[in-house]
């Protein structure tokens, strides 16, 4: 047993039975699995990734490298043991540096959006100190700590603040932050990323009792951020300094004082700096004992020497750890004197120990640092340039230093956002001093293959030695080239190691090489966390029309259109798709089909320059449409390529209804705003999206007129009462006022009702009904398609993308050459004005049968196959037609319009399909049909 | 994310907004009179330098409006 009989901020009135790669683990109450493990004498855990060496806890904190579990109920791959707070029933797998997503997220996941005038990160002395003297003020202030309890490194020493004991007056700090009705902690709460402008993300997660666990993402936008994010300490790369039994010098501390767990009975301990003394004594102080204590300083200050000789520790000056030995676990130190360019020299010392506690130096913890770093030589690692950072953060480790800071940072936030405050004066401290300068050491010379820099990647010197002889300087291409500080630690141990490491190869100063930049998150962050709320149902709006339900009680299968719901074609027993398509394009051409277009954009272009407004941005004219008359339009961006089709109505002379392709409706509505706001600001024009205000009812084919006949009986249906383009007001025969026109997408003769959208049901139902001995058959967006390509209308979006003018399309009628409108410029311009660019034109493939793949290239039939093969175009829409009893397909093809007659091939998975050349209107090419017959 | 200032609604986060590009490339009075370099030029040219630069935004799920700002592109900040 290494758990220490008293002591430690666990508690042992509760035992916590859990399990890791199977075998039962016992711990208390603010263990950690980490802790959990040490105190139970289990100082391996799963061998590196790579190399599979054998490998124990290294750290005390979230940058672990070595401990990486996955916990069973818990979708998160890879958590450093470290992290994971003890709970009853926890079973967890020791891993090798690969982890598994399980995509059974258990944890509730929500988000919130908070403003705050002051976030201070970490909760540390100086965090604190800043908290309280920002809350102080009154301003809004959020602490975010992210372990369960606030006072970072107060916990683990002997400090007093204020005549009391850390802990205690940590305590007092944290009662005045919860009084404070404005002041807010999180816990458990880590933050993630520190973006422009104050925005911070913040994951916090319920404590581990909690079931079902939850997780919370903050977005907190802060006027001031104070960063007391604390430092790190690093490793030395020396051979064998990978051996479980070495354990970094602060994690040790923390361990004996947090958890009271006694990682080694007989401790090594090497350090560069002032630090580690403290682990010594308190190694002696908890029974160990520490045969020697070796400082890389030929100098370290005479007070340290003098309390280590009082406690019985031998201290040897201007030496090293230089290596270690044992089967698996250490079981000795190698220890030698150095030169004063840091080599070994001289004999080698090898004291039998179980535990290496290495303190290499400290590095602030900068990665949520917006300041530019720069290399401090007294702390030998770089910090930020700044005063957003206070405490060891910014390089300050006396704890005087650190409260200082911490109240001047604190009140200077506040006073920033505009609630002035005096810094709270600073309390008597009972502490060490700031620590002596340290003397930097990143390798010991020896075995480089087993000298080890980022030991989750299993990075050695000797990988950094072969970066260099690559001939790489810059420390963002060896981290590339070695895989160094790319693990999910992100170098949280290693990244400045393997800066000094390179350094020290190169034969310069660290700081000379500058440093890898820090990229948000700077943790592991979950992706249902991202998720939160937003998943499944809750993931997009999704956007029905009011005769939904009715299509789903009639067997629709949905297509997304947009965040629409359409349906796509209607499933009888017995049918597949394409006997559905076929089915439904039949009733279409030879009796009666009925659509739900509620979908369709529809936007209310209202005021009297609406006209001149609309003949600007169509590329046809609007502004001398007759009141009651419907037309096509197509507009254009400025470079003259198709943006958006559609009918527009005129309702009154100031009054206009335009309607746009379903998917672009939003776009149109911005783009319309943007031309009137920004470069149209004297037209008097408002335009309104009416979209969700009109249900449409299509009822196309021959028969159509007959069910207009019944449903609108007052309504002159007839060819000559009721022209085509035209539209009327009208009233249904079960009372509901409707707006009717007469337009078509499919050739047939047509009719659309639009209807106010709560009386759409009604509406639909009484068309059903009135064609039901008709055999009126609803039919989908594949066979509204399918029709339309037949007469060969174009969808834009399917057939256009965005590289293709309407003269492309050949619609030369729809553009007006008797006013200017966006983009007519452009049509003049030479490469738009070419006669061989990609024209829309029909094709018809050879075998009659034969389904052309949309998106299939086109190609001669004797072109080269070895690349580049030149492409000819491709096929933008293909079917099964009902009509012409055959395959058929619309494509654009370079210099199309020509080549009508020719056969093109497309090389499908190593065969060619064969296709000729024609016209891309393919049924009823004289308009003969658009006008039906009169009604029956 | 961007806190951008519309000028109507005052700060919000940039996820209310769309970007519009460079400010004060307004369409051409008379593109006709244009030659083909000068119409490409507005068509498809603009400028993209390190430091102050005048842009376009679009309170797209606010109120609406289209403002210009001066952001500099290095740091994000935008000019009072
Ligand atoms: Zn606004």
């Amino acid at each position: 047993m290494t758990r220490l009989p008293s002591g430690g901020r666990i508690d042992r009135g509760r035992t916590v039975e859990c399990e890791v790669d199977g075998v039962p683990l016992r711990g208390h109450p603010g263990d950690t699995l980490a802790s959990a493990l040490l105190a139970a004498g289990r100082l391996e855990v799963a061998p590196s990734v790579y190399l599979g060496r054998p490998r124990g806890v290294l750290t005390a904190d979230p940058g672990e490298p070595n401990a990486l579990v996955q916990v069973l109920d818990d979708p998160e791959p890879m958590v450093p043991a470290t992290e994971v707070e003890l709970r009853d029933g926890l079973a967890a797998l020791s891993l090798s540096g690969v982890g598994r997503a399980d995509p059974g997220g258990a944890a509730r996941c929500e988000k919130r959006y908070r403003h705050a005038d002051v976030v201070v990160i970490g909760a540390g002395p100086a965090g604190i100190a800043a908290a309280l003297a920002a809350g102080r003020s009154g301003a809004r202030v959020y602490l975010v700590e992210r372990h369960r309890e606030l006072g970072g490194a107060l916990l683990d020493g002997d400090e007093r603040i204020d005549g009391v004991p850390g802990a205690k007056w940590v305590a007092r700090a944290a009662c005045e932050l919860a009084a404070r009705p404005e002041t807010r902690v999180l816990t458990r709460a880590t933050v993630t990323g520190h973006y422009d402008h104050g925005y911070l993300l913040v994951a916090e997660h319920s404590a581990p009792e909690q079931r079902p666990p939850w997780q919370r993402l903050w977005h907190l936008r802060a006027r001031r951020v104070v960063l007391a994010t604390g430092a790190r300490e690093r490793p030395v790369a020396f051979p064998g300094n990978d051996r479980p039994g070495v354990l970094l010098a602060g994690a040790v501390r923390r361990y004996l004082r947090r958890f009271a767990v006694l990682p080694g009975e007989r401790a090594v301990v090497g350090t560069t700096g002032d630090s580690a003394y403290a682990t010594a004594l308190d190694l002696v102080a908890a029974g160990a004992s520490v045969p020697l204590l070796v400082d890389a300083r030929p100098e370290p200050p005479a007070a340290l020497l003098a309390r280590a000789r009082d406690a019985g520790v031998p201290v040897r000056t201007g030496a090293a750890v230089i290596g270690t030995s044992g089967e698996r676990w250490v079981s000795a130190a190698r220890v030698s004197a150095l030169d004063d360019r840091g080599r070994p020299v001289g004999p080698v010392d090898v004291p039998e120990c179980d535990l290496v506690a290495v303190g290499g130096g400290w590095n602030p913890a900068v990665e949520l640092s917006r300041d530019p770093l720069v290399w401090d030589a007294e702390i030998a690692a770089f910090a930020p340039d700044g005063d957003a950072a206070v405490g060891a953060a910014r390089g300050s480790f006396g704890l005087r230093d650190c409260l200082a800071q911490g109240f001047a940072a604190g009140a200077a936030a506040a006073a920033a956002t505009g609630f002035p405050v005096v810094a709270p004066p600073i309390p008597p401290v009972d502490a060490d001093p700031a620590p002596a300068r340290v003397r930097p050491l990143w390798m010991i010379q020896g075995d480089e293959e087993s000298s080890f820099v980022d030991l989750q990647r299993d990075v050695t010197v000797a990988d950094v030695r072969r970066a260099v002889d690559a001939g790489l300087r810059s420390p963002e291409h060896v981290k590339r080239y070695t895989t160094l500080g790319t693990g999910s630690d992100q170098g949280a141990t290693s990244n400045v190691l393997g800066l000094g490491v390179l350094a020290t190869l190169l034969g310069i100063e660290p700081g000379d090489l500058g440093t890898t930049a820090s990229r948000p998150p700077v943790r592991p962050m979950r992706f249902e966390l991202l998720a939160g709320r937003d998943r499944g149902a809750l993931h997009d709006p999704v956007r029905t029309t009011p005769m939904h339900d009715w299509h789903v009680r009639a067997g629709a299968v949905f297509e997304d259109v947009g965040q629409w719901k359409r349906a796509r074609h209607y499933l009888r027993p017995g049918e597949d798709m394409a006997a559905a398509v076929l089915r439904e394009c039949t009733a279409a051409r030879t009796g009666v089909a009925m659509m739900d277009a509620t979908t369709l954009g529809k936007i209310d272009v209202i005021g009297p320059d609406a006209g001149e407004f609309l003949n600007r941005v169509y590329t046809n004219g609007f502004a001398k449409l007759t009141v009651g008359k419907a037309r096509y339009g197509m507009m254009c961006t400025a470079d003259g390529m198709v943006f958006d089709d559609g009918v527009t109505m005129r309702l009154a002379p100031e009054h206009y209804l335009m309607s746009t392709t379903t998917g672009n409706a939003a776009a149109v509505l911005d783009r319309l705003e943007e031309w009137l706001q920004t470069e149209w600001p004297q037209l008097s024009v408002h335009c309104t999206s009416v979209t969700e205000q009109w249900a449409t009812i299509a009822v196309a084919g021959p028969d159509s007129r007959t069910v207009l006949a019944r449903v609108a009986p007052e309504l002159d249906v007839s060819a000559a009462g009721f022209g085509f383009m035209e539209f009327r007001d009208a009233v249904l025969r079960n009372g509901i006022p409707a707006r009717i026109s007469r337009i078509s997408f499919s050739g047939e003769l047509a009719f659309e009702i639009n209807v106010a959208s709560w009386y759409g049901q009604a509406a639909w139902d009484a068309v059903f009904a009135d064609g039901a001995d008709l055999g009126i058959t609803p039919y989908g967006t594949e066979a509204m398609h399918v029709l339309r390509a037949e007469k060969g209308f174009v969808i834009v979006g399917q057939d256009t993308d965005g590289t293709v003018t309407p003269l492309d399309l050949g619609m030369d009628w729809v553009v007006s050459k008797r006013k200017s409108f966006i983009g007519d410029r452009s049509f003049a311009r030479p490469d738009t004005a070419r006669s061989d660019r990609k024209q829309l034109v029909g094709l018809l493939p050879v075998d009659r049968d034969a389904l052309l793949p949309e998106g299939a290239q086109l190609v001669e039939p004797d072109a080269t196959r070895t690349p580049p093969v030149p492409m000819l175009g491709h096929v933008t829409s293909s079917y099964r037609s009902a009509a012409l009893g055959r395959t058929f397909a619309l494509a654009l093809v370079r210099d199309g319009r020509r080549r009508v007659g020719e056969v093109l091939h497309a090389p499908i998975g190593g065969a060619d399909l064969a296709a000729e050349v024609t016209d891309p209107v393919f049924y009823d090419p004289e308009g003969a049909r658009r006008d039906g017959h009169q009604p029956r | 994310m961007l806190l951008i200032p519309c000028p109507w609604c005052g700060n919000r986060d940039e996820v209310e907004f769309r970007y519009g590009g460079q400010a004060q490339v307004p369409y051409p009075v008379d593109p006709t009179s244009l030659d083909d370099a000068a119409w490409a030029d507005y068509l498809f040219v603009r400028d993209n330098h390190c430091g102050s630069y005048a842009e376009r935004w679009v309170h797209a799920d606010g109120c609406r409006r289209w403002f210009d700002v001066v952001r500099d592109t290095a740091t994000n900040e935008f000019a009072p």
